[in-house]
């Protein structure tokens, strides 16, 4: 396997209806790199997130995942190799159980039933809710819901995990389990965020986009340092960077 | 009115959350309690418009099936209840229409209409009833799977799955989107005008072809191919085929011999 796990080079993107959404945009991401993508709404993080897993085709550019090149021929590979987690949990969980949920790509895989059922108890061990596995998706909690899901995708064992707004609709406790689950693991990742201190949290690098164009990629410290570069991408620096304004400290 | 769907929608989930209780009629293949609820809603439909006696003895299933699974009676009858006014609606009108006198009680006159709009009801009872019963005691996915299991096309049972998965997501919708109407319409007091009600729909619609679009997409990412795959392992074992044998076999002696008839002139024949 390459090096270079994620390569994405002069990727550019219009959705049919004319309007842009990236406008070229390189970077390089290597083996158990964890990395932010950040930027105000509207940035071009989603859509890029899109065409890492070949939901979306690039208009013009290339995006190399591992060792595929991503076209309509590998799109297969790829997505065997890149694991979604998407923001509406409820878009992710579709099927009637958590079991069966946890057990469709697997399933896709073409794996066999005991090695399915092996999988799917790992993952659901893996983010602690092993007893959730016979309850119906649509009567858990949003915190449950997001386990539920980042388990779906870990049954299919991919090298990379892209995430999008992972701690979106999380109450304080849920999204510090959350962020300590996250740091448990090995994967290649890619977060795609508003939360900036679950940034300094979870990633030592940070891409900042800004109307579909990268405004800056480099250790997360220095870009949080930068208040001039935040303040110009619609960020602000994380909460804990931030003096008190109680006690002013 | 909103308080009225919230409502409607938690019912929806406690006749699922019935189905995770484990009794010996939960324990049961769900293809046998699928096959025996067929044959009882046949037998039951198949009989004249003007009988009642004989449909009496078919209480006795679903009694059996509350008593074995536990199941909540009053909760059971509430749901029945909300039904019946389709029901009623449709065999209101029978002792108007049809009014040739079929029995004599006394100075009392009963026609046709009465006789066929009460068989009506019972028939109604029963049915739903026992469809209710094996929602309850099996789960709706369970009933799906077992249908597939039994060969019903594959497609068709995916739908029902989807479609079962997400009714609580639209209904969630659609309730945000009328407690967020009657937040905002001081004077008309929560009646929606028609012109709003056609837009809300269509936002409705809107909304929901967008989340089709994302659940593809995360269906896609999960290397789906065109067909869904489950592991389900049902067991037919001794006690299944003693259900389904059983239970139908009594419907079938019922609805083809009169047993109540039967059995009557048994008693007079041994008081004799």
């Amino acid at each position: 396997m390459s090096h270079h796990i994620v390569e994405v080079r002069d990727l550019k993107f219009r959705y049919p209806d004319q309007t842009p959404a990236l406008a070229g945009v390189s970077f390089l991401i290597r083996h158990g790199e964890s990395v932010a993508v950040v930027g105000a709404n509207g940035a071009g993080k989603s859509t890029l997130l899109l065409h890492l897993n070949g939901y979306l085709t690039p208009t013009d550019g290339s995006v190399r995942i591992g060792d595929f090149q991503l076209t309509r021929d590998t799109v297969r590979d790829v997505r065997r190799t890149v694991g979604m987690v998407f923001q509406d949990p409820d878009d992710q969980l579709f099927m009637s159980t958590v079991f069966d949920d946890v057990a469709f790509g697997p399933l896709n895989l073409g794996l066999t039933p005991d090695e399915v059922r092996e999988r799917v108890e790992k993952a659901l061990d893996t983010v602690g809710v092993t007893h959730l596995r016979k309850r119906p998706p649509h009567r858990l909690s949003t915190g449950q819901k997001r386990r539920v899901a980042i388990a779906s995708v870990l049954s299919m064992s991919p090298d990379i995990l892209v995430m999008d707004e992972p701690s979106a609709g999380l109450d304080p406790r849920a999204r510090s389990q959350l962020i300590s689950l996250l740091r448990t693991f090995h994967h290649t990742k890619i977060i795609a965020t508003h939360d900036l201190d679950m940034v300094v949290d979870l990633c030592d690098r940070t891409i900042v986009m800004h109307e579909g164009l990268i405004r800056a990629d480099g250790p997360t410290m220095e870009i949080f340092g930068n208040e001039e570069l935040l303040a110009a991408s619609c960020l602000e620096k994380p909460l804990r960077m931030q003096g008190c304004p109680i006690c002013g400290g | 009115m909103p308080a009225k769907i919230d409502r409607a929608f938690y019912d929806i989930g406690h006749l699922d959350s019935l189905a995770e209780a484990d009794t010996p009629l939960h324990r049961l293949d769900p293809r046998a309690k699928l096959l025996t609820t067929a044959v009882f809603i046949v037998s039951v439909v198949s009989f004249g418009k003007y009988e009642i006696a004989r449909l009496l003895p078919f209480f006795l299933y679903p009694a059996v099936l509350i008593g074995l699974g536990d199941l909540p009676l009053g909760f059971l009858l509430r749901k029945l209840l909300i039904v019946s006014p389709f029901i009623l609606f449709v065999g209101i009108f029978n002792p108007w229409l049809d009014r040739t006198v079929l029995l004599q009680l006394g100075t009392l006159d009963i026609t046709g209409g009465w006789l066929s709009f009460i068989s009506l009801l019972l028939r109604f009872i029963l049915t739903v009833g026992a469809g209710l019963i094996l929602v309850a005691s099996t789960g709706f996915t369970t009933i799906c799977m077992a249908l597939e299991k039994m060969g019903a096309p594959r497609i068709f049972a995916v739908q029902l799955l989807l479609l079962y998965r997400y009714l609580f997501i639209l209904i969630g919708e659609a309730i945000r989107m009328i407690r967020a109407h009657s937040l905002r319409s001081f004077s008309r007091k929560g009646s929606i005008s028609f012109r709003v009600f056609v837009q809300m729909l269509g936002n409705l619609l809107l909304r929901s072809i967008d989340r089709a679009q994302r659940i593809h997409m995360a269906m896609l990412s999960r290397a789906f191919t065109g067909k869904i795959r489950v592991i389900r392992q049902f067991r037919f074992g001794y006690q299944e085929v003693l259900f389904l044998t059983g239970f139908s076999g009594l419907f079938i002696i019922l609805r083809a011999t009169d047993a109540v008839d039967l059995l009557g002139r048994l008693v007079l024949e041994i008081s004799r």
